[in-house]
């Protein structure tokens, strides 16, 4: 694989001379066909954790039957350290409704939903100025295409796209058993089609591009650029867009306060990579892609870290499957048990072993991740969960 | 053939139609795959996570009832992964759980005690997060909740919404402070709670149990001035015997005569009377409201509608309180027997009905409920001062030491100890119409009803509501203006069979005169109170044996029952009359819907 | 009727009767009302035809939609990891001796709440909390005295 270094983009908060609705107009001109190939080529993967094809997502949600399909901006930007989704509905909201409008005409879809979480509320107001506008040039080009916002109500889990259309269908944000996937069945048994708000842009600023200048930013398998939430022990805290595949250390050097111990990379759903690793570890390479980046430095204690994790985890599961509902708080009770002594330094090894039937057995990528942070941290700062 | 799909699991080649779970293709393998969550009555909730296998190339384990059987997927159900998760799955539900098994109502019949005796559970390798429990629930007369016990399979949810579109019990709170609880976490007694008991029966522990009161029979056979009687239901006489040993659909109702007499009760009588009685008072009912409607021009409300399934009767008192007009006045055989049980019986045995303590063995829940609604005090007396459960019988047999197996059979006591199989059939769904139909046809025509050997097969099994008609033709002169009129029946059980008729009436488009309604699925024989587990396959037994009942006996109508006739004769007089209508009809009361 | 009655009603007006319109309903009783009564939820219930159990327990999945009275204004403070490192701690004394109550607490007046959420978006600004559906961040003691004096003397 080909070294980066780090660079800084400026395409997803670029102002274009072609307004939205310029890009609009000239990409449905286009085969959907075409459309859809130029989003396979980019690589473009979703932003928002899972890292799923975008380009074949859309091309399960054009080749389903049933109608009528459903597009679903997914902006329950809930993982801790993240807040990039924000920035963008806060700063380029109309890029999101161009990504949403160019998915809806290659799959036909008719309906989109942006489910917004509670914590955001006050960006109702603007966003739907911008959808008022958004509806009238839709209508202007002839596209079938309405969007309407749905209002999370505070549930991290809700970010799980199948919990997420639960939650809209008004019950418990309880993930669903997959297959069958939203792009066969989703809200309300039609087919629909869950992206993040950062991959929305992406998609359309590829269809601006195309994939071959997108895909010149970024490895090969990491292609493009992306947003990271950066925050914790930096002096530059807030949101950039990086080309991807740097190493932590290169992340390191440019916002690291000169201490730093570790970085979360990922969200409490990703891995912590400690000052041994920066070297060594690519930023976004086999781990979450959400894109958030906590730094700390020397000051912190990591058993403080995991602990305020695990608090969250077990607060924010939905509760509905064993390993995840009673793990989280094993995890929790565990860390606190050998830490007040009452249990020994070596239970460390039974709660490993713990996360990783989490891994293989919870039913939502929730469960299945909490070992990403839970083992990086005990593995890397043994010593600092027992003393 | 296209909609088949092969694939092997633990390398035993397997065939099976598209869309199957590995979970149910693995049963056609004979491979055993432990579950928890899953019950073959509910749909897939996927939640417990215990029945998970491994499934070649795929990364993680999956929950085999979750997932559905792909061609040319290879599966293992017992590979080192797998058991160490499964293992680790179970320690986890039992470092949740009130771990008292030995003072629990389930132990021994437990699914989580099962899981964690295959597995070995050590109670140490996990720290117990037992949340600090609020007391056990016990405000209700039927269903006791212990959250303590509580696995959170979610089975109970889904039993009272698919079963029993009832929805009082949800899921609330959510991550470690999810739980099973009602509205507002009100007590089980302040809620739509029908009593009906399928919850309990669903529950794979013990956070969902019958309310207990055989202590306070125990203790009553102990007091010599007490004559306590018992009558039994014809479902308990099929379903006891599983907890005592015999295969499902087993009758054993000659052992169980012979062993509530040994253990002490001073008469042991048979629910079949009343059922019997019920069908000559609630027969009389139909054809009154017939004639009232076509003769007298009366509004009158019809179709008519069943009243011995107490779980029901509430339902319909909660949910269509405006329709109750429609339910038959009759009591329930076990009321019914209950308040002859303190007048007729007192006087022909000679007994002060403030001695008599009359119990009724019962399949059901909400049976003990009902012996507690205020309404129930005709004979001066509570009727019936106890209902138990089929599994109270059996924990009360087995509490006695009796080698039951071995028994010798003998007969129900007289004096209100005779039926027939009428009256047997009332545990089956169906089976109170069939007796019905039996008698009020031959009141009407003076002639057998026109099945081959009484039996009308239309209203029998298990689909959900079945119908059936007949011309009536020929009719004696005082049921002439009946003449050449189509009776139509509908049978109904579980209640959400019994939603879809009471919305058709609610409308005003049932088609029917008389709908026979009992709350639980596949009527008494899968009542709330009959042993655990039951399941279609363990329903179509136990029906088996109550048709098997019927048709091994000699008098199969009601209006044959010489008791019933000495009781009419001696007492009531005549159906409908004065007595009956104190002792035998009841009312009704509009509860709230929410 | 009652006046929770009409709000339900106007609610069900607007959002309709399927069980998809259930929690826009349950937010317009919150946001009128500030939590959900019970009188509320039996009343959505009627009217979406489920039952109040139902109705319970989606509710209570949920953080923002309270089944217990809560205050004009309900502040909830951000205690995830960066928050927490930035002074959270300190943030959140600050307002318990300003409220005088406890984090889960209403003021007597009925009109703060004060309780502790996750992740609300603003790490980079931390320590932040919402009040309603505002943001404030980047909390210091002094800064969290200057919003509560104003909510208490302007709002």
């Amino acid at each position: 694989m080909a070294e980066k270094t780090l660079k800084k983009v400026d395409i997803i908060f670029a102002e274009y001379l072609v307004s939205p609705y310029k890009i609009l107009e000239e990409t449905i001109k286009r085969p959907k066909n075409e459309i859809i190939q130029e989003i396979l080529d980019s690589g473009l993967r979703g932003r928002g954790g899972a890292g799923f094809p975008t380009g074949l997502k859309w091309k399960f949600g054009a080749s389903a039957k049933a109608e009528p399909k459903y597009i679903v901006c997914n902006a329950d930007e809930g993982e801790p350290g993240t807040f990039k989704d924000r920035e963008i509905l806060t700063k380029v909201p109309r890029k999101v409704f161009l990504g949403m409008g160019i998915c809806a005409f290659v799959t036909g879809a008719t309906k989109g939903i942006l489910y917004l979480r509670a914590e955001y509320n006050y960006l109702i107001p603007s966003l739907n100025n911008e959808l008022q506008i958004f509806h009238e040039k839709a209508k202007l080009l002839g596209l079938d295409f309405n969007i309407t916002i749905f209002s999370g109500s505070g549930a991290y889990v809700c970010g799980e796209e199948t919990a997420l259309i639960e939650s809209m269908e008004g019950k418990r944000g309880e993930p669903r058993n997959k297959p069958p996937f939203p792009v066969q069945s989703g809200y309300l048994g039609k087919p629909t089609i869950v992206n993040n708000v950062e991959t929305f842009v992406s998609a359309s600023m590829v269809c601006r591009i195309g994939a071959v200048e997108y895909k010149k930013l970024g490895t090969e398998d990491q292609s493009g650029s992306k947003l990271f939430s950066i925050s914790g022990d930096t002096h530059k805290a807030g949101v950039y867009e990086l080309e991807l595949g740097m190493k932590v250390s290169e992340f390191v050097e440019e916002f690291g306060d000169g201490d730093t111990k570790a970085v979360q990379i990922g969200g409490v759903a990703g891995v912590c990579v400690p000052r041994k690793n920066f070297e060594a570890t690519i930023i976004g390479q086999g781990s979450s892609s959400g894109g958030s980046t906590m730094v700390f430095n020397s000051t912190r204690s990591m058993y403080n870290v995991l602990h305020n994790y695990l608090e969250f985890f077990q607060e924010e599961s939905c509760g509905q499957c064993t390993p995840c509902r009673v793990g989280c708080q094993q995890l929790l009770k565990g860390i606190e048990a050998i830490k007040a002594g009452t249990k020994p330094a070596e239970y460390l090894n039974q709660l490993m072993k713990l996360t990783e039937t989490m891994k293989l057995t919870a039913k939502c990528g929730l469960g299945q991740s909490v070992g990403n942070s839970f083992n990086s941290i005990v593995t890397n700062f043994r010593e600092e969960m027992i003393y | 053939m296209e909609n088949l799909i092969n694939l092997t699991i633990d390398g035993i080649d397997v065939q099976v139609e598209r869309g199957k779970s590995i979970l149910e293709a693995a049963k056609i393998a004979n491979v055993r795959i432990p579950t928890l969550c899953h019950h073959d009555d509910l749909c897939v909730a996927g939640n417990c996570r215990v029945c998970v296998v491994e499934v070649i190339g795929r990364p993680r384990l999956e929950a085999s009832c979750a997932v559905p059987a792909e061609d040319g997927m290879k599966v293992l159900t017992s590979t080192p992964k797998v058991r160490t998760a499964r293992k680790d799955i179970v320690s986890l539900l039992v470092a949740e759980h009130n771990t008292q098994c030995t003072t629990c109502y389930r132990s021994t019949n437990c699914e989580l005690q099962s899981l964690s005796a295959e597995y070995n559970i050590d109670n140490d390798d996990y720290i117990s997060v037992l949340k600090p429990q609020k007391p056990i629930d016990k405000s209700s007369w039927s269903v006791e909740k212990d959250d303590s016990k509580c696995v959170r399979c979610q089975r109970c949810v889904r039993t009272c919404a698919e079963l029993q579109h009832v929805n009082a019990l949800t899921a609330s709170g959510k991550g470690n402070h999810m739980k099973i609880s009602t509205f507002l976490e009100l007590p089980m007694n302040d809620v739509v709670c029908t009593n009906c008991g399928q919850c309990i029966t669903h529950c794979p522990t013990g956070a969902l149990t019958e309310r207990r009161y055989y202590s306070d029979i125990w203790e009553a056979i102990g007091d010599p001035t007490k004559h306590v009687i018992i009558n039994t239901a014809p479902s308990v006489r099929v379903g006891l015997g599983e907890m005592l040993g015999f295969p499902i659909g087993t009758r054993v109702t000659g052992k169980m005569v012979t062993a509530l007499k040994k253990m002490g009760f001073d008469s042991v009588l048979d629910t079949d009377f009343t059922a019997d009685l019920t069908i000559i008072e609630e027969g009389s009912e139909f054809l009154q409201r017939l004639e009232d409607a076509l003769v007298h021009k009366k509004q009158v409300a019809l179709p008519m509608l069943t009243s011995c399934s107490p779980g029901w009767v509430k339902f319909i008192e909660h949910m269509y309180p405006n329709h109750l007009d429609h339910l038959s006045t009759c009591k329930s055989p076990q009321q019914m027997f209950g308040a002859l049980a303190k007048t007729y019986y007192a006087e022909k045995m000679g007994i002060k009905p403030e001695n008599i303590v009359s119990v009724a063995g019962m399949p059901c829940a909400a049976k003990k409920f009902e012996a507690n609604r205020p309404e129930m005090k005709s004979s001066g007396y509570q009727d019936v001062d106890c209902g138990l459960t089929t599994r109270e019988l059996g924990h009360m047999i087995k509490q006695s030491g009796l080698d039951f197996t071995n028994l010798q059979e003998s007969h129900f006591d007289s004096l209100m100890g005779e039926s027939t199989g009428a009256a047997v059939i009332f545990g089956a769904t169906g089976g109170v119409m069939e007796a019905a139909l039996r008698t009020v046809y031959e009141l009407i025509t003076g002639r057998p009803v026109p099945f081959e050997n009484l039996n009308i097969v239309p209203v029998r099994g298990l689909e959900g509501i079945k119908e059936a008609s007949v011309k009536l033709e020929n009719c004696l002169p005082k049921y002439s203006f009946l003449e050449g009129v189509e009776a139509r029946f509908a049978v109904a059980h579980g209640l959400k069979n019994a939603r879809i008729i009471m919305d058709q009436i609610a409308k005003g488009e049932s088609p029917y005169h008389f709908i026979e309604v009992m709350a639980c699925p596949g009527g008494c024989i899968g009542g709330g109170g009959q042993p655990i587990p039951t399941n279609n396959a363990i329903r179509r037994k136990r029906i088996e044996a109550i048709y098997a009942e019927d048709e091994g006996l000699a008098k199969r109508k009601s209006h044959d029952n010489e008791e019933l006739k000495k009781l009419y004769q001696d007492f009531l007089k005549e159906p409908l009359g004065h007595k009956s209508h104190k002792l035998l009809h009841t009312k009704y009361r509009k509860r709230n819907r929410y | 009727m009652a006046d929770i009655q009409v709000l339900v009603k106007e609610l069900v007006n607007k959002y309709g009767t399927k069980r998809e319109a259930l929690i826009p309903i349950l937010q317009g009783v919150v946001a009128s009302e500030r939590y959900l009564s019970s009188e509320a939820m039996i009343e959505i219930a009627k009217e979406l035809d489920i039952s109040a159990a139902e109705v319970y327990g989606t509710a209570t999945f949920y953080s923002f939609l309270e089944t217990v009275p809560r205050g004009k204004y309900v502040i909830r403070i951000c205690r995830t990891i960066v928050c927490e490192m930035n002074g959270k701690k300190d943030v959140l004394k600050i307002l318990e001796e300003i409220l005088k109550i406890k984090v889960g607490e209403t003021t007597m007046d009925k009109k703060f709440s004060l309780l502790e959420t996750n992740c609300i978006g603003w790490c980079h600004q931390g320590p932040a909390m919402l009040i309603n559906d505002e943001v404030y961040s980047q909390l210091t003691s002094d800064k969290v005295r200057e919003i509560i004096q104003d909510y208490i003397r302007n709002k």
